[in-house]
């Protein structure tokens, strides 16, 4: 198998490097690039713990292969961080509420839930559960999660 | 979401201990000390450590038999496999281990037990060439064959999963049964029995079944070890137990020169453990992968399969049960029999069994008591810890056993549970004594929550409306001396360090830590630091199980707060010449009552001392340390009648309502209010309880509503992923969660607490048959209740 020569934006920063055709994004995130938000957790694509955006859209990076990103601007939780105003947002509602416990699950939720409130600021209920039913949560039953979301749309 | 609480005091509890006490820290819902962490996505799993290019990776050769012998093994092609490092099997590793009896290997070596079972290991440079080298591993069987059934696997002619069971060393306190399959029987005998259904109006018998469970964790389990050439085991790894893990791992390579001096444990935060990440599970192999590999670390990560059919599960039980109770509505006899399906080892599962059988009264007074809890050997993966320790499993078929009786006698099942409910003092089933207890202000609480008595019509004709109240208790299940303790030490500034090794698995451990020694040395919690545990560093936990941390490891931080509270008095009585009973601590400073003008800060001297007159310096660094040990707990009785000893050290109980709309046709439930009311003794941070109640309930449901596990024929799981075993989303979330907390002191527990983690998840799958039977009429006796379950058997009722 020949290797590829993939380009893309990592968090702001360009980043080349040469991976095998079967490398995937996931694996080449935590493993070549100290990327750890992105967590694995099923392998896949089920529990949405290795979420990441890619041109800004939340897509299972253990379902996405490594030379899929080439060309590509992706953003993980390291990045929005600093960069995306509703994950700002968001994590302080979280925090104050204590939403999330093991916090394993954490950063696919917080991506999920920033794509959500970038393309739609006033969701409804259902909209939230529908955004995040891909990022499975086994500790918090889910309630303070959603009430975090509605309550940072709602700037309350 | 509104949280209630309610503060009440039991007969004489109250002025026995601290709970009364002004607290400033203490029952405030104070903001976790790891949330930001979390939230940012910095904080650091076992996976997430970096190990640098000389990291390697293991593989597993599993059996894909439930039952053979191992006949040859040939590792030849493996090992000429180019980025292959070694083969390891059983041979290298001959000892057993266990953490309540040895009855496991590191690899099989004589006969695999159950399909996914470790056989060989491949260690490689390189992830997939470890996976691939695995593959060229041929281990020839002979088959043999095997049981499935813990009812079965009692049978004369049933296939021996352990014929060497004699041999097994374990606890004093199991009773296992050489030449059968039954590895444990917990038997508890009090009263009489026969006496008991002669005096009942009513005698009812049923036999209700549990499946197994997995615990689904988001974060896989997760090992590296290093083996150094200072003779000294470094292990990483995602654990609830960092200290027995240490433990296990000296006991079980004792051969090669290893003491527990020389085994390290660093444990970082874990995603979720719900018990499947306690005790040792595949960590053993990483550890001995680490000595078969020196000097280089090696990483053995699970896959989600093997996180279902290789780590522990649920056990499954077929539950027998007998209740008499008289039309006055009092319970006369119980004679409940309990056959646990445990699986292919059971070094951890017994004890599940044994915590079962200890409790299966439920939280009645019954006087007459017949327990039978056996734990039977099978050829499904093996069963341990998990959420709940066997209480969710016979609460299912008692706590509906309960409700149908009062229906059969005529009376409210909520009545009839409180006619029967255990008071302080009452004698538990072996003899001691209860603690204190709110649980029939629970059920008040509950019970006007949920409208009880008020029959609901759904707007929709097609959709009923069943409502259903239950009780639920249950004690940590721990050997008589499991300890814990802490250190707290003083910085420069003023702030503190805490080194404890009770885990951080989600419930806020930390935060809770701090809030105790905050509440004790009037330090500010985010002036404290407490860190997840690193065996060289962090004094010894028992392990984070059981509910007990709070109780355990915050007694010790609280003692260890003391300590250092009492050195700062002597100290400032010594320099000051000030009646240190006249001394408090307030603000960071330590103040005197007669002095209003005293007021000396931390940070000028709980490093560099006090200055005398004579411009020497007296005190030095303040320190504290704690240690806790339930000292009143025996394990030890009758093995026979299961009298005498003192094996729990309390209860905690509480009650559930439900109000659940069930569609008619399609059976699909909607959990329209789900109301849970627990005594946690004292809620340090209210916060974190309730999200214990709101998270174990969903977690509950899960097991009730959607979680299946199937196997095949020859004890295969069918379903070990997501996407065949499903767990809830946000999408079925219940309408409305009432999370009510009551507070009757625990009069040994840090500021009256008691443990709260498991319970919440306990009484869900009773509270759903009951519900389900009341709105259509239907009793379903085999969890899961499924929607498919709900429609076919409302079906069938119509014909």
């Amino acid at each position: 198998m020949k290797n590829h020569n993939i380009t893309f934006k990592l968090n702001g920063e360009a980043v080349s490097l040469s991976v095998a055709p079967n490398d995937v994004l996931l694996d080449v995130l935590r493993g070549r690039l100290g990327i750890k938000s992105p967590k694995v957790g099923c392998d896949r694509g089920d529990c949405g713990t290795c979420t990441v955006l890619l041109n800004g859209r939340t897509v299972r990076s253990c379902l996405a292969l490594a030379v899929e990103a080439d060309g590509a601007e992706i953003v993980t939780l390291e990045g929005a961080n600093t960069t995306r105003e509703w994950t700002r947002k968001l994590q302080a509602r979280f925090h104050s509420k204590n939403a999330f416990q093991c916090g394993f699950c954490a950063p696919g939720v917080i991506l999920s839930a920033t794509e959500l409130l970038e393309k739609n600021a006033k969701p409804s209920s259902h909209d939230i559960k529908e955004a995040i039913a891909g990022n499975l949560c086994r500790c918090t039953g889910y309630e303070p999660i959603v009430e975090a979301i509605s309550e940072t749309a709602k700037g309350k | 979401m509104r949280l209630q609480k309610t503060i009440s005091k039991s007969n004489g509890a109250a002025a026995r201990n601290d709970a009364a006490e002004n607290l400033d820290v203490v029952g405030k819902s104070v903001q976790r000390v790891d949330g930001w962490e979390k939230i940012r996505g910095v904080a650091r799993y076992t996976d997430d450590l970096e190990f640098g290019p000389g990291l390697l990776y293991a593989a597993l050769v599993e059996s894909p038999h439930a039952h053979a012998r191992i006949r040859a093994i040939d590792t030849s092609a493996a090992e000429k496999l180019e980025g292959v490092l070694k083969v390891v099997t059983g041979r290298n590793f001959t000892h057993k281990f266990g953490l309540y009896m040895n009855d496991r290997y590191i690899f099989a070596s004589d006969r695999v037990r159950f399909v996914g079972e470790q056989v060989a290991a491949v260690v490689a440079n390189d992830p997939k060439i470890a996976k691939r080298g695995a593959e060229l591993v041929k281990v020839a069987y002979e088959e043999l064959p095997p049981v499935f059934d813990a009812v079965k696997a009692l049978e004369k002619d049933s296939p021996l999963v352990h014929p060497d069971l004699k041999d097994y060393s374990h606890v004093p306190w199991f009773f296992p049964k050489p030449g059968t399959n039954i590895a444990h029987w917990r038997k508890i005998r009090k009263g009489d029995t026969a006496k008991g259904f002669r005096e009942a109006d009513l005698v009812l018998e049923d036999t209700y079944t549990v499946p197994r469970y997995a615990h689904c964790a988001i974060e896989p389990h997760s090992a590296v070890g290093l083996y150094d050439a200072s003779g000294r085991l470094t292990m990483w790894t995602s654990s609830q137990s960092p200290f027995t893990q240490r433990h296990v791992f000296a006991e079980t390579l004792k051969a090669f020169g290893l003491s527990h001096k020389d085994v390290r444990v660093i444990s970082t935060y874990i995603g979720g453990g719900f018990g499947g990440k306690a005790g040792v599970t595949m960590e053993i192999i990483a550890a001995a992968l680490a000595i078969a590999v020196p000097g280089r670390p090696v990483k053995l990560l699970w896959s989600r399969a093997q996180e279902f059919y290789n780590t522990y599960q649920r056990l499954g039980v077929t539950a027998k049960i007998k209740m008499g109770a008289t039309k006055t509505g009092k319970i006369t006899a119980l004679d409940f029999r309990l056959h646990w399906d445990s699986g292919a080892y059971v070094e951890y599962g017994a004890n599940v069994v044994n915590a079962a059988g200890l409790s299966a009264s439920g939280p009645y007074k019954v006087d007459n008591l017949s327990v039978d809890s056996m734990c039977t050997y099978t050829n499904l993966p093996p069963c341990g810890a998990y959420r709940g320790f066997g209480y969710s499993e016979f609460l299912f078929g008692l706590e509906s056993h309960i409700t149908r009786m009062a229906e059969k006698l005529g009376l409210d099942p909520v009545e009839f549970r409180k006619r029967n409910v255990i008071s302080e003092g009452d004698t538990l089933p072996y003899g001691a004594h209860m603690n204190p207890t709110g649980i029939r202000e629970a059920i008040e609480r509950v019970e006007k929550e949920i409208r009880w008595g008020v029959k609901e019509k759904s707007k929709d004709p097609k959709k009923a409306i069943g409502k259903s109240v239950v009780c639920f208790w249950k004690a940590p299940a721990m050997p008589p001396n499991a300890s814990s303790s802490a250190f707290l030490k003083f910085n420069e500034d003023g702030s503190l360090n805490i080194l404890v090794s009770g885990m951080e698995i989600g419930q806020g451990l930390l935060t809770v830590m701090a809030q105790i020694a905050s509440e004790v040395l009037s330090v500010p919690v985010a002036k404290i630091r407490v860190e997840t545990p690193d065996t060289d560093r962090n004094p010894y936990e028992w392990q984070t199980v059981g509910s007990h941390v709070t109780w355990g490891c915050g007694n010790a931080v609280k003692r260890a707060a003391l300590e250092a509270k009492g050195r700062i008095l002597d100290l400032v009585q010594r320099v000051h010449c000030l009646d240190k009973s006249t001394l408090y601590l307030e603000d960071e400073r330590v103040k005197c009552r007669t002095k209003p003008d005293f007021a000396l800060p931390f940070r000028d001297f709980v490093i560099n001392g006090i200055q005398a007159e004579d411009y020497t310096f007296k005190g030095g660094p303040i320190m504290g340390s704690g240690v806790f040990m339930p000292e009143f707990a025996s394990a030890i009785s009758d093995p026979e009648t299961g009298q005498g000893g003192h094996p729990n050290v309390h209860y905690t109980t509480g009650s559930a309502g439900v109000i659940l709309e069930i569609d008619r046709e399609t059976g699909k439930m909607k959990i329209k209010k789900v109301a849970l009311a627990v005594d946690c003794g004292k809620a340090i941070n209210p916060d974190l309880v309730k999200g214990q109640v709101v998270g174990g309930l969903l977690q509950g449901f899960a097991t009730v509503l959607y979680e299946d596990m199937r196997y095949d024929a020859k004890g295969r799981q069918l379903n070990p992923n997501f996407s065949d075993y499903k767990i809830p989303t946000a999408l079925d979330m219940p309408e409305e969660v009432v999370p009510i907390i009551i507070e009757v002191a625990q009069p040994d527990g840090p500021f009256g607490a008691r443990g709260v983690g498991e319970h919440t998840m306990i009484p869900c799958a009773p509270l759903i048959a009951n519900a389900v039977e009341d709105a259509l009429g239907v009793r379903i006796k085999a969890m899961p209740v499924t929607k498919e379950k709900v429609a076919l058997a409302a079906k069938a009722e119509k014909k």
